[in-house]
C-alpha cells in the first residue's frame, strides 16, 4: 500500500518534470536553433532544418560574418555598442540614484508634484517626444553622433528612480537620523550611507539598462545613418537587408555573438535581474 | 561639478537646508523633464498643427492634420485596426500563458531556479534584432515551422509571412513567447498568498479548480491588472519586430501604428502630420488604460477594502 502511493508520487514527479522540461525546451528551441545555425553551412540550414547538432563545429560563419560589410568589420559595431551602452548606463545609474534619494528621503515643497510628473512619464509613448527630439538634435548638428542616444540617460529614468526609491524606503530612517546627529550633511549621507546600501538596486539598474541599450533598435535607426557609427543591433540587420540573397550562416553567427554579452550577464547576475523585475514590476 | 563645490562653501547653510538639497538631488530629473519631455511635448503639439517637413518652413494649417487622419488617410484607419487586433490577441494570450507557467513552476521545489531561468530566457532576448531575424527564418516557407507541419502530414506549404491573414500571427506569437517578465511578477504575487487559505480550502474539500477560481485568481487580480496595463501599453508601441520581420506587409496587414508613424516621419519626412499621429497615439493609450482601470473595479479584489 505504502509503496504504491510512493511510486505514484514518483510517477507524478516524473510526468511533471518531463512536461515542464519539454515545454521549456520548446521555449528555448528558437535560441538553440540560432546557435546551431551559426555553425551550419547554408546548405544545412536550408535542407536539414530541424537538426540542432551540426555535422561539425566549424567557425567559418563567425570568420566570414566578423568581416562585416565593406571596410567595416564587427569590431567597429561592437565598439559602438559598448560605448553607447556603457556611457548611458553610467549616466542613468548615477542620476537616478540622486533623484531617488531626494524623492525618498528629503521633504521639500513640490516633491509630490514632481514625483507625479515622473510617474506620468512612464505612461508617455516614446513617439510623442521622438519627433521633436529628433528635430532638436538635428538642429544642434548631433544627428549621426552618439549624443542623442546617451545624453537623455544622464537625466535619470523614471523606472530606475522608482525601483531605487522602493529600495531606499526599506532602509531604516534611524540610519539617516544618526548620521545627522553625527554632523553628516545630506550629501555625505547619500554618498557614504545610501549608495553602498542600495548597491543591489544599482546592480539591477546597470543590468537592465545594459539590456535595453544593447537591444535598442529604434533609437540608433533614427539617429545613425552612417554604417561606421552602427551598433551591433543595426549592423546584423544588414545581413538580411542586402538585395542579394540572405547569407544565413554569417547572419546567425553574428546574431549569436550579439547575444553573448546578454547571456553572460544573465548567467552571473540572474538573481538581481529576476528580483528586480518582481519587486518593481520592471520589464526586463 | 567644480562650480557646485564652490557654491557649497559659500552658501553652506543654504545648500544644506532640506529644500535646497532636495532640489539639488532632484535636479537631473527636473532638468531632464523640462528638456526631454515638456519642451519636446510642447514643440510636438505645435508641430501637429503645421505642415512641417525637415528643411522647409513650418506653415500653420490648424486642424488639417487631424482632419486628414479621419477623412483622407485610409492607412491611418488600417493601422489602428491592425494595432488593436494585435493588442487584443497578444496581451490576453501572453497574460494567460505567463500565469499558467508561473502556477506550474510553484509546484516544484527542486530545479525551480533552473526552470525560472529557462522560461525567462525568451523575454531576455526576445526584443533584440537577432531574435527577430531568427523568427523570420523560423516562419520562412522552408523554415522550422513548415518542416514540422510537413512531418505532421500537412502537404501544402504555408506562407506565414506572405499571407495577410497569417503574418500578424507570427508577430503575436513572438510577443506571447516573451511572457517571462509577466511570469516573474506573477510568481512573486503567488508567493504573497498565505498558504493558510489553501489549507483551509483543502480541509473543506475543495478541488484544485475551486482553489484557483476562489483563492488564486482573486488574490492575484491586482497583479493581473498591473501586467495587463503594462503589456497593453507596450503592445500599442510595438515597432522593432514588425519593422524587421514583415516591415508592415503583406498588404499592410502588419502595419502597426508605431510603424506607420515612423514611416510618415522618417520616410516621407512629414513631421507635422507624424506629430499629430503621435498625439492621437497618446490619446488612444490614455483612453484604453483608463478603460482597463474602470472595468477593473469589476474583477480586481483588494484585500484591504474587504472585497469589491
Amino acid at each position: 500500500m505504502q509503496t504504491s502511493t510512493k511510486s505514484k508520487r514518483i510517477l507524478k514527479g516524473v510526468i511533471y518534470h518531463s512536461f515542464v522540461f519539454g515545454l521549456g525546451f520548446l521555449m528555448v528551441y528558437p535560441v538553440l536553433w540560432m546557435i546551431s545555425g551559426s555553425f551550419k553551412t547554408n546548405f544545412e540550414i536550408l535542407n536539414e532544418v530541424l537538426k540542432l547538432l551540426p555535422d561539425s563545429f566549424k567557425l567559418d560563419n563567425f570568420i566570414q560574418g566578423w568581416r562585416g560589410f565593406g571596410r567595416l568589420d564587427f569590431s567597429v559595431f561592437f565598439r559602438n555598442s559598448f560605448i553607447i551602452t556603457t556611457l548611458s548606463t553610467i549616466g542613468v545609474t548615477i542620476s537616478s540614484s540622486l533623484v531617488a534619494y531626494s524623492f525618498a528621503r528629503i521633504r521639500f515643497p513640490g516633491r509630490n508634484f514632481l514625483f507625479a510628473c515622473m510617474m506620468s512619464t512612464l505612461m508617455l509613448p516614446a513617439q510623442v517626444v521622438m519627433i521633436p527630439q529628433y528635430i532638436i538634435f538635428l538642429e544642434l548638428g548631433l544627428v549621426n553622433t552618439f549624443v542623442p542616444l546617451i545624453l537623455p540617460s544622464w537625466f535619470s529614468s523614471a523606472f530606475f528612480v522608482f525601483m531605487m526609491m522602493q529600495f531606499i524606503g526599506g532602509l531604516p530612517k534611524e540610519l539617516d537620523e544618526a548620521a545627522v546627529i553625527d554632523g553628516c550633511s545630506r550629501y555625505s549621507i547619500y554618498s557614504k550611507i545610501i549608495m553602498p546600501l542600495i548597491s543591489p538596486a544599482l546592480i539591477t539598474t546597470i543590468i537592465i539598462n545594459f539590456y535595453w541599450r544593447w537591444d535598442d533598435f529604434m533609437g540608433p535607426l533614427i539617429y545613425l545613418s552612417r554604417p561606421a557609427r552602427f551598433p551591433v543591433s543595426l549592423a546584423i540587420r544588414l545581413f538580411a537587408d542586402t538585395t542579394s540573397q540572405t547569407n544565413y550562416g554569417p547572419m546567425f553567427a553574428m546574431s549569436t555573438l550579439s547575444l553573448v554579452p546578454v547571456f553572460l550577464i544573465f548567467l552571473c547576475f540572474n538573481r538581481y535581474l529576476l528580483d528586480g523585475i518582481s519587486t518593481s514590476g520592471l520589464k526586463g | 561639478m567644480i562650480k557646485k563645490t564652490g557654491n557649497l562653501i559659500s552658501y553652506r547653510k543654504l545648500i544644506h537646508s532640506q529644500t535646497v538639497s532636495g532640489y539639488v538631488f532632484a535636479l537631473p530629473f527636473i532638468a531632464g523633464f523640462l528638456g526631454f519631455t515638456i519642451l519636446p511635448m510642447l514643440f510636438s503639439f505645435y508641430l501637429s498643427f503645421t505642415s512641417y517637413r525637415i528643411g522647409a518652413e513650418s506653415i500653420w494649417i490648424g486642424l488639417d492634420n487631424y482632419i486628414r487622419m479621419f477623412t483622407n488617410d485610409p492607412m491611418f484607419g488600417n493601422s489602428i485596426k491592425v494595432t488593436i487586433y494585435y493588442v487584443v490577441a497578444s496581451v490576453p494570450l501572453k497574460i494567460f500563458f505567463a500565469l499558467f507557467v508561473a502556477m506550474l513552476l510553484t509546484r516544484t521545489k527542486i530545479l525551480s531556479g533552473f526552470y525560472r531561468s529557462i522560461y525567462y530566457l525568451p523575454s531576455l532576448i526576445g526584443g533584440s534584432v537577432a531574435v527577430s531575424l531568427v523568427w523570420k527564418e523560423l516562419f520562412a516557407s522552408r523554415g522550422v515551422i513548415n518542416t514540422l507541419f510537413a512531418m505532421l502530414g500537412v502537404e501544402e506549404t504555408v506562407f506565414w509571412l506572405g499571407d495577410p491573414n497569417l503574418a500578424i500571427w507570427t508577430l503575436i506569437l513572438l510577443s506571447v513567447w516573451q511572457f517571462g517578465s509577466s511570469m516573474i511578477i506573477f510568481a512573486a504575487g503567488l508567493k504573497q498568498i498565505p498558504i493558510s487559505y489553501y489549507e483551509a480550502a483543502r480541509i473543506d474539500g475543495s478541488s484544485f479548480w475551486q482553489q484557483t477560481l476562489y483563492i488564486t485568481l482573486p488574490c492575484l487580480s491586482p497583479v493581473i491588472l498591473f501586467n495587463t496595463v503594462m503589456q497593453t501599453i507596450g503592445a500599442f508601441m510595438s515597432f522593432t519586430q514588425a519593422f524587421i520581420i514583415t516591415n508592415g506587409g503583406p498588404m499592410d496587414s502588419t502595419m502597426f501604428y508605431a510603424l506607420y508613424l515612423y514611416n510618415r516621419a522618417f520616410n516621407y519626412h512629414e513631421m507635422g502630420y507624424a506629430s499629430a499621429l503621435a498625439w492621437f497615439l497618446l490619446l488612444m493609450v490614455g483612453v484604453v488604460t483608463m478603460l482597463i482601470f474602470k472595468t477593473s473595479d469589476q474583477f480586481v479584489y483588494y484585500e484591504s477594502k474587504g472585497g469589491r
